[in-house]
């Protein structure tokens, strides 16, 4: 990551360790990943352990840790979408895409995640395809929302 | 401040807010235990010091470690639900790191010699006590190390999994690792702590022509006391 | 420009001057904006509204107003024209002119935009509607009517005159007291009545004054999204609570407020970030807010996806920058929390019905809900509650009763009953800490004790409506996976009985289950439950041990008879081809993932059960019902 934009995010938190989630967050937000020469520079330069960095950037789910790919693509598994068929979901765009959940394709195109509830409940099963949400989802409507992912290949 | 409480129906002194489980073991009662040294805070993960308290008119089941001691308290050691399960967190245990060295005795020790569950990983001797990074943070404040993950992918170890490089191979995570799992290696003046992949060249006396610590350990302590780097150069023999 | 209130008459002033400068007649399009309904793309309905507006130059006389969520998200986009109060749903870019036009305009109906029950009957107006009808709503009152980027429109339906009554006047532990009488208990799942916590907040020793303000918004329940729906909504009901708590627990001294909000709510960080900003250029929020010496901000803290993170000493960890992991409780946060301070914590929708209670008082406070609170805050469940209501259900949305309604109400009055002729089979309330209730329950009244007595809990107000399809087993499955991720992995009996208990029971699912198995599950469930550090370990068999102790015949059957009666678990199941159905369309061959499929054009098709993977894709492609399922 750029030395200057990391500055300006420290700056922002005012350096102050306590932020370090907030600062990993704004990171990842620009680089949609941990770079982990960012992650050992945030360390050095708020003063803190590597290790304790790298504990919390660990510990929460929503950081990656390695390049992800242009598009991400997340499916919600909470208990209503699961009941509604989310699980099959998942398989099915792990089979299209030749895609384990949590991992990124060869080509860097797309990324799979699972989360545990957005909160859109009433619209299970859901998909999130760069951040728009997809309601009452099933195999053959997500063809039809991959669709322009699919033309690049 | 001094408070009376009771142990198996005997009344005893403490200070108010240390460990139950220190207080227990000073008068003489035997509690097993994993994850708890006195040297660093409790931390309560390996589940095995449980003991029942009363309190009041509320008695809870409770791990005795991280429980402060307090006016009045009344402490049961051997009661049903304890046995009942600590027999289980051992048998978890068991499954857990089946590979661990000293757990197959301390379990045996209290009644289990066998589990009905199914092993993760044959070959792991972790039981993921905390105590190596407790020590190392709490004591050494190197702060090497830490816990990575969270749930059943939670796993100790030095960051990206590679060189632990504040590391300063005191060897104190070795010390006191129930299972003995971490590694201290010493081959041609080179120490190496082998789980945090850390290899430090140790420095020779400059008298004598022993190896007494690594370089890297002695630089830390130069910068930390403030003393100049020749001061470190005779091991504490010829000092 | 905002402008500054300085004292309670000020703001009396300003909400004369709102008020007057606004026609209750004046017609409105109110469209709601709410992560769900955005999901169906309102804000495409919006723009459509905003440039046929614009097209018949009626800006000025007919307001656009966006606004939260109005809680029955599986009609949406949902639309409201005021102030005739007109209902339309399922509303597409496409009507907007149509409805301006023929409603707004003309006030007439548009029969295909009305909602319409199951039996065909049509509801014009959102208080008849059934959905809505069958609800209390008081704290989901506004959501429908305000805009939440902009504070006057809070001020003007009353925002913020509960926070004026209590500094202008009242003492501290008076607060305290009234919040105390008046019975609320936690809304985030552990029902502990809010005004002790206060009281003990209060009495709490703290050397330089300083007490810390915490709303739980983490929200981690899957299925539950009340919370959301209120921060996006009406973000200042949350922020007045939190002044008038600030005030109550650390008034005369230090108060410093934090919101901690779960990752996956980018909506509800945004709205309460413009919430607080406004409120802060308003003087509502800062130094001698209305006169009173109480100087109090709210700072916001994003979570990072961690379920374990709702638990309130996790969370508190999450702020200081470490990781989400619990401690032990035998010194309370009230006492010692963030930082090693007195720290009060409340769940969202226990701060949004503070200025609620301040208003109306204790005495409509109580006579709502179940149970007695005059001598004991334990004694009843007062007040309204908000649930999720998820599922296999008709009417899926928010729903607000007040406590002590049935499940039979909000499940059928409300809900509408179970989609598709199906039937009823199981209730799930409490998210992951919670269980699972059947059909015997159905007339059980919901309060936070009932609930707990009958092997479930209220928890946040999730509630997932499951019907035949939906295997117990699974269901149960389902928790302990999702639990066993979310552990934060600090005690053995946690993250080493939620693995195994996970083991055991995929081997259940997998048709490999053993006699002994049942046993061992409730066996290692009670240690979990007794010995684990924190209450996600202790609440964490609850699914597991309700599923067993009301449907333990699915167990058996999984485990005996290598059955699975609701035909989900693959291993159990067979998908076959009916013969006389199938026409040879070759449609289930060309989606069949394995090739598991033969079979010509006109030819009846036939799967190959050594390739089949249960993936149910033939079964959905179907048209002609030609795929059996056993």
């Amino acid at each position: 990551m750029d030395a200057k934009k990391l500055d300006v995010i420290l700056d922002k938190y005012q350096r102050e360790p306590s932020s370090l989630l907030a600062i990993l967050q704004d990171i990842q937000d620009e680089e949609n990943y941990l770079p982990k020469d960012t992650v050992k520079e945030v360390a050095q330069k708020l003063g803190v352990p590597l290790a304790r960095v790298y504990a919390l950037a660990t510990f929460f789910s929503s950081f990656s840790l390695k390049p992800r790919g242009k598009h991400i693509c997340t499916v919600c598994m909470g208990t209503a979408c699961h009941v509604r068929g989310a699980p099959r979901l998942v398989e099915h765009i792990e089979r299209e895409f030749d895609v384990p959940a949590g991992g990124t394709t060869p080509d860097m195109q797309l990324t799979l995640e699972t989360v545990n509830c957005v909160g859109a409940c009433a619209l299970g099963p859901l998909v999130i395809l760069d951040g728009e949400y997809h309601g009452n989802m099933n195999p053959a409507k997500l063809d039809r929302v991959f669709r322009p992912l699919k033309k690049k290949e | 401040m001094t408070v009376k409480f009771k142990i198996q129906g005997r009344t005893y002194e403490g200070t108010e807010g240390e460990s139950l489980l220190g207080a227990i073991r000073r008068y003489g009662y035997e509690v097993p235990s994993l994850c708890y040294h006195e040297a660093v805070s409790p931390y309560g993960a390996c589940r095995l010091c449980l003991v029942e308290v009363q309190k009041g008119k509320r008695r809870k089941l409770t791990t005795s470690c991280n429980y402060p001691v307090m006016e009045g308290i009344e402490v049961f050691l051997d009661t049903e639900k304890v046995v009942k399960h600590r027999k289980m967190v051992f048998q978890l245990h068991l499954a857990a790191a089946p590979a661990a060295k000293n757990l197959k005795e301390l379990a045996a020790e209290y009644g289990v010699t066998s589990t009905p569950f199914q092993p993760a990983d044959e070959k792991n001797e972790c039981i993921l006590c905390g105590l190596c990074n407790r020590v190392c943070d709490e004591v050494v404040e190197a702060n090497a190390i830490s816990f990575a993950g969270r749930g059943t992918s939670k796993r100790m170890e030095s960051p990206y999994d590679e060189t632990a490089e504040t590391c300063i191979g005191c060897g104190a995570c070795v010390y006191v690792c129930p299972t003995d799992c971490i590694g201290m290696q010493e081959e041609k003046n080179i120490r190496t702590i082998v789980r945090w992949h850390r290899d430090l060249p140790m420095q020779t006396c400059k008298t004598c022509g022993r190896p007494f610590a690594p370089t890297f350990q002695l630089n830390e302590f130069a910068k930390r006391v403030n003393l100049d780097r020749s001061r470190f150069e005779n091991c504490p023999d010829c000092r | 420009m905002t402008a500054r209130i300085q004292t309670a008459a000020d703001l009396k002033t300003y909400r004369q001057k709102l008020t007057a400068g606004r026609d209750p007649q004046k017609k409105t399009i109110s469209v709601c904006a709410g992560t769900g309904c955005c999901a169906y793309g309102s804000t495409k309905l919006a723009a459509a509204f905003e440039q046929a507006l614009g097209e018949r130059k009626l800006q000025d006389q007919v307001q656009l107003r966006l606004t939260g969520c109005h809680g029955f998200c599986e009609q949406g986009p949902l639309v409201v024209i005021h102030p005739e109060g007109t209902f339309y749903r399922r509303v597409k870019p496409e009507d907007a002119g149509e409805i301006i036009d023929q409603t707004v305009q003309k006030g007439e109906i548009i029969e295909r935009l009305l909602y319409q029950d199951v039996e065909g009957q049509s509801y014009r107006k959102e208080a008849e509607v059934p959905f809505y009808k069958n609800q209390m709503r008081v704290l989901l009152a506004h959501n429908g009517m305000i805009d939440p980027t902009t504070i006057d429109d809070y001020i003007a339906v009353g925002g913020y005159a509960s926070l004026s009554k209590v500094l202008s006047g009242m003492k501290p532990e008076e607060v305290c007291t009234l919040i105390k009488k008046s019975g609320l208990r936690g809304r985030g799942g552990g029902g502990f009545p809010a005004g002790v916590k206060w009281e003990s907040c209060r009495a709490a020793k703290s050397e330089d004054g300083v007490r810390y303000v915490i709303c739980n918004a983490d929200e981690g329940d899957p299925g539950a999204f009340m919370d959301r729906s209120l921060m996006e909504g009406n973000p200042h009901s949350v922020i007045e609570g939190m002044i008038i708590g600030a005030f109550a627990i650390g008034h005369p001294g230090k108060p410093e407020g934090y919101v901690y909000i779960r990752h996956e709510y980018p909506l509800a960080v945004e709205r309460l970030g413009i919430a607080l900003e406004q409120a802060r250029e308003m003087g509502l929020l800062g130094k001698n807010i209305l006169g009173s010496g109480l100087d109090f901000d709210i700072k916001i803290n994003r979570g990072g996806g961690a379920f374990v993170c709702g638990e309130s000493t996790a969370l508190m960890a999450s702020i200081e920058g470490q990781v989400g992991e619990p401690r032990a409780k035998h010194i309370h946060t009230v006492e010692a929390g963030l930082y090693d301070k007195p720290t009060n914590l409340n769940n969202v929708e226990t701060w949004a019905n503070v200025p609620l209670i301040i208003d109306r008082g204790i005495e409509w406070f109580t006579s709502i809900g179940t149970g007695d609170v005059s001598k004991n805050p334990w004694g009843g469940s007062k007040g309204t509650k908000i649930f999720a209501l998820v599922g296999k259900v008709n009417n899926t949305g928010l729903v607000e009763v007040p406590m002590g309604a049935t499940l039979r109400h909000i499940i059928y009055e409300i809900g509408g009953g179970i989609p598709g002729g199906k039937k009823f089979k199981a209730v799930q309330t409490g998210g992951p800490s919670g269980g699972c209730l059947p059909e015997s329950m159905l007339d059980l009244e919901v309060d936070f004790d009932k609930l707990t007595e009958v092997g479930s809990m209220m928890g946040s107000g999730g509630m997932i409506v499951m019907d035949e399809s939906t295997c117990m087993v699974d269901v149960a499955r389902y928790f302990i996976n999702f639990l066993a991720e979310e552990s934060c992995g600090k005690c053995v009996t946690c993250r080493e009985g939620l693995r195994q208990l996970g083991i055991i029971i995929e081997r259940i699912c997998a048709g490999e289950g053993r006699e002994e198995d049942i046993q061992l599950l409730s066996d290692l469930s009670q240690t979990v439950a007794e010995a684990s550090l924190c209450a996600l370990g202790q609440t964490a068999p609850n699914p597991l041990l309700s599923t067993l102790k009301y449907f333990r015949e699915e167990y058996e059957e999984h485990v005996k008879l290598k059955k699975c009666r609701a035909k989900v678990c693959k291993a159990l199941i067979k998908f076959t081809v009916i013969e006389e159905n199938c026409t040879g369309c070759l449609l289930c061959k060309k989606k069949c993932p394995s090739g598991a499929i033969s079979g010509e054009k006109k030819e009846v098709h036939k799967i190959d059960q050594s390739k089949c993977i249960q993936c149910g894709v033939c079964h959905d492609v179907c048209k002609f019902n030609a795929i059996r399922v056993e």
